[in-house]
């Protein structure tokens, strides 16, 4: 069930690969601004990498947010799934992976070839590869919370910003704060350990509120 | 057995109707019948659980169908105005996810003689973005084929088919009701379809 979900997902994504690299150009794009904006002063450069490439990947992930129930909304698949007999949660559950596996990875796969430009040390490129495996789901999962409850609004798309950058900011404070800490030579475990329970918290209840909101959107 | 008790549709401050009684056997055809506007989707939409009406209650089995959730959805097909098809991918894959999603798995097998019989082969490996629309509703209405379900929610299926079509869907309904199934559908076509019981519901 959850493997036929994701596996439509990423099919759907396939067919449609302009949209998976629309994100990962934006991504690139905008982690590359402030390098050539800012000049090569690669103290300040380095100092301000890790929040930098955060907030991008926040943005990133949520520039796709708007597509994860809308267009299965439009097309009757997404009624077809709540009338299913498995859990309405599971199939959100199943639909944030996916999401993940199509936006978050790429993103991860990319931020230490872009850490580069900021003349990041090899240890604190590992450090934010690793915050940002832990932490992209948790942005997806939130997101999907954000994405059922404008399903179907005009101007939906402004509307999620104002809901789930606010429920972002946690990931974004300890995933930053994870690169920083190792570059200042302190551990960063604590850091990892926060994201890590911010990612079993929202794999916990992120389905089961975007599951009910869905619910309430479609009526 | 589908029993609807009371049921009220109020959309905004409009009341689109009241007092809807009826009860519905295995093997029971309903068709319900109003002008445009009168209420037949939003009573259809009522009836498979998507919305909830505002007075009254729906029963399956004399139990209210929001208490059953996953079991009422398991015994439970609707075909709704918006054809549950994706765009993109293939006219295979289509069935195939959309049975595997609504608890059904089927092979790849079944799913060929399911558009077989509905008279898509040689689409199958079609992006349904490419096919007419009667060509989509056939295969949206090809799930009834391979799901397993007893109650029937149908939402205009003839829209668009061709006249060999509709007598198609007409044999397979009238195969269900005859094995026992309910069919709850609406439809400005004529069209005579043998049951052992068949209630008319007229929304004003």
């Amino acid at each position: 069930m959850l493997m036929w979900i994701i596996k439509r997902d990423l099919l759907l994504a396939m067919r449609r690969q302009s949209d998976v690299f629309t994100i990962l150009f934006f991504f690139i794009i905008v982690v590359s601004l402030f390098p050539l904006s800012v000049g090569p002063e690669m103290n300040m450069l380095r100092t301000m990498a890790p929040g930098v490439v955060w907030v991008a990947a926040l943005l990133a992930s949520m520039l796709s947010l708007g597509r994860m129930f809308s267009n299965d909304y439009v097309d009757g698949t997404l009624e077809q799934m709540l009338l299913s007999p498995q859990s309405l949660s599971l199939l959100v559950l199943g639909k944030a992976l996916a999401h993940w596996l199509v936006t978050g990875i790429p993103l991860v796969l990319m931020a230490p070839i872009l850490g580069i430009q900021y003349d990041l040390p090899i240890e604190a490129l590992f450090v934010l590869t690793i915050t940002l495996l832990l932490g992209t789901p948790v942005l997806s999962l939130i997101g999907a919370i954000g994405a059922a409850l404008t399903l179907g609004l005009r101007g939906g798309g402004v509307l999620v910003s104002l809901l789930v950058l606010p429920l972002y900011i946690p990931v974004l404070i300890f995933g930053a704060g994870a690169v920083e800490a190792n570059m200042a030579g302190v551990g960063y475990d604590a850091h990892l350990s926060l994201i890590g329970a911010f990612l079993l918290m929202s794999l916990v209840f992120a389905p089961w509120a975007a599951a009910s909101s869905l619910r309430v959107s479609l009526e | 057995m589908l029993q609807g008790i009371n049921l009220a549709c109020v959309r905004g401050d409009r009341e689109l109707f009241k007092n809807i009684n009826f009860s519905l056997e295995a093997g029971g055809l309903m068709q319900v019948h109003g002008p445009n506007g009168s209420g037949k989707t939003s009573l259809l939409r009522m009836l498979c659980g998507l919305s909830n009406p505002a007075a009254g209650e729906i029963r399956w089995c004399d139990k209210a169908i929001h208490s059953l959730d996953g079991d009422y959805f398991a015994v439970m097909t609707y075909i709704g105005h918006l054809s549950g098809t994706k765009d993109d991918l293939t006219v295979m894959e289509n069935l195939r996810i959309s049975s595997a999603l609504a608890g059904s798995e089927i092979s790849a097998d079944q799913a060929k003689e399911a558009l077989e019989y509905i008279g898509l082969s040689g689409r199958e490996a079609l992006p349904v973005k490419v096919l007419s629309q009667g060509q989509r509703r056939r295969v949206a209405l090809a799930r009834l084929l391979v799901c397993k379900t007893s109650v029937w929610i149908l939402d205009e299926p003839l829209v668009a088919l061709d006249v060999a079509a509709v007598k198609l869907i007409q044999g397979l309904l009238e195969q269900h009701l005859l094995q026992g199934g309910m069919v709850v559908m609406t439809t400005h076509q004529e069209i005579d379809i043998a049951a052992a019981s068949i209630t008319q519901l007229q929304l004003a």
